[in-house]
């Protein structure tokens, strides 16, 4: 086996992959929060910098490059410091084991819409995995800077992240169960046309919904900032582009949220009508790239999704949103698991 | 079999790195930041071995749910830094001296007698490290321990519960 095609291989497929993340996921997801916010409270939101505003999230960039960065004078500096790092590198590694398409022929070897194989079978509890590494960006952000409400701002993002993954984690057992596979290329092959797991798995779905919102810490639980009583919450003490990475980091992880719910219940990248009805084979390059586009136009809807319920719904109390947690979701989540696991075994 | 030697030095030493800040940082935080370093390198090296699915579990469960918890509580009580204990000579250290130096005795012994140990890789290992064989060996030929391992950490839970309600009443 060639080792440096394969690493180049892999190098040009990294630059093009978190490239366009960055730039779907926070460059057009910023402005699209500020826009849809914009339209749901009738403003016009973002019109000066660019047509429509739209070059607004690339200038508040630049802003918060040029930024003074403050250290607190009694934080801890080292954790200050790798906080952020820790948050947006976590937010994106996931994307090492998504597949954004059907693999495609390119000369005689097959090229995977993705940064590994697909034989990584462990792919969707290596999700689960870094997203519950990822509080650890908030709680040690909240911890570093020496500040009350960004201590309790940490504290609760880390409580919340606990017991919402749990609901998390039990509501996506019933979607493997369906699929019979960990793989999410699989999963996703499993749902061709409109086999979408959403239909078998209702409950599931509703139940992984709200832990997203949860573990993204997105309104209506987005507790770990809550303005009016935690200042900014855990990020109170940060500036410039170590804020910044923060931000990235939310909207990475709120695209990241919406990627996996669109591949694991809504069907992944598969059209709506059979490739071959418009002329495209499987394992050509362009029916690929077709179904990177319908994935990631599947995933901007439920981008907007957030967005729509973050400007809708007003934030839970703390004792309302343990309680969802560990007496709603939890129950539900299991009775679902039951559920599921009985209607498999007898139809099989 | 180059290349895997590489990735486990490197991840082997970073492993006893941490684990020995794990052990002389005086600030908490930093020893549970450690831990958890210590932890991801562990899941690098069973990834070295093949076992995947031992290696994102390792990181699932240690890194990403009990280590939260660990620093969960050293925030909430607020911990400061460890202070210096005097430092006597007592039969507990004497013990661990002796069976460090033992431990030492047993790798280098290990490492020079040739052909004493076998670091190739099974032939299997891969099949093995699969989340559907360990599925499949669970619940077929270790199902019993398996459920005894379910009752005990169901009993664990309500201990807790029972424990904790307790004290509010």
């Amino acid at each position: 086996m060639n080792w440096s095609l394969l690493i180049i291989e892999f190098l040009i497929k990294a630059i093009i992959i978190l490239t366009l993340i960055l730039l779907i996921a926070a460059a057009f997801g910023v402005y699209l929060e500020r826009k849809v916010s914009a339209w749901i409270q009738n403003r016009i939101g973002p019109n000066r910098v660019g047509p429509f505003g739209l070059l607004q999230p690339f200038a508040d960039v630049i802003k918060l490059f040029l930024k003074e960065d403050i250290t607190p004078s009694a934080a801890d500096k080292l954790f200050h410091r790798i906080a952020p790092v820790i948050s947006l590198g976590v937010a994106l590694s996931v994307y090492a084991v998504i597949p954004f398409a059907e693999p495609f022929e390119m000369g005689n070897r097959t090229v995977y819409f993705a940064l590994t194989t697909p034989d990584v079978n462990v792919g969707i509890l290596f999700i689960l995995a870094l997203t519950s590494v990822g509080v650890y960006g908030i709680t040690f952000a909240g911890w570093s800077s020496n500040n009350k409400y960004s201590l309790l701002g940490g504290l609760r993002s880390s409580a919340q992240m606990i017991s919402y993954e749990l609901s998390m984690g039990l509501s996506l057992v019933g979607v493997l169960l369906v699929a019979q596979s960990l793989s999410l290329q699989e999963i996703v092959q499993k749902q061709a046309l409109w086999n979408w797991n959403v239909f078998y798995q209702p409950l599931a779905f509703l139940i992984f919904l709200v832990s997203a919102f949860a573990e993204t810490n997105r309104a209506p639980f987005d507790l770990p900032e809550a303005e009016p009583e935690l200042v900014g919450g855990y990020n109170t003490e940060y500036s410039g582009m170590k804020f910044g990475m923060f931000f990235l980091a939310e909207y990475a992880n709120m695209f990241t949220s919406s990627l996996i719910i669109v591949l694991l219940f809504f069907g992944g990248w598969n059209l709506p009508i059979p490739a071959e009805w418009i002329g495209l084979e499987h394992g050509s390059f362009w029916l690929s790239l077709l179904q990177f586009f319908v994935l990631i136009i599947k995933t901007l809807f439920f981008v907007f999704f957030f967005i729509w319920v973050r400007w809708s719904v007003p934030r839970f109390r703390y004792d309302q949103l343990m309680y969802l947690g560990w007496k709603v979701l939890l129950p539900l989540a299991l009775l679902n698991l039951i559920i599921t696991s009985i209607v498999i075994y007898f139809l099989r | 079999m180059g290349w895997l030697y590489f990735f486990f030095g490197i991840l082997s030493v970073l492993a006893v790195a941490s684990a020995i800040v794990t052990i002389s940082s005086r600030n908490p935080v930093r020893s549970a930041f450690a831990l958890i370093f210590h932890f991801f390198m562990l899941a690098g090296l069973y990834l070295t071995l093949n076992a995947q699915f031992v290696a994102v579990i390792q990181v699932l469960v240690y890194a990403g749910a009990i280590m939260v918890l660990v620093v969960f509580v050293i925030m909430l009580l607020n911990l400061s830094n460890e202070e210096r204990l005097s430092e006597k000579f007592d039969v507990r250290k004497a013990i661990a001296i002796t069976l460090g130096i033992a431990f030492i005795i047993q790798i280098i012994v290990a490492i020079l007698i040739p052909n004493s140990f076998n670091s190739n890789l099974h032939q299997d290992s891969a099949v093995i490290g699969t989340a559907q064989f360990i599925g499949k060996s669970l619940f077929s030929n270790y199902l019993v321990p398996f459920e005894i391992v379910g009752i005990l950490l169901i009993s664990a839970i309500i201990g807790a519960i029972v424990l904790a309600k307790r004290k509010v009443e």
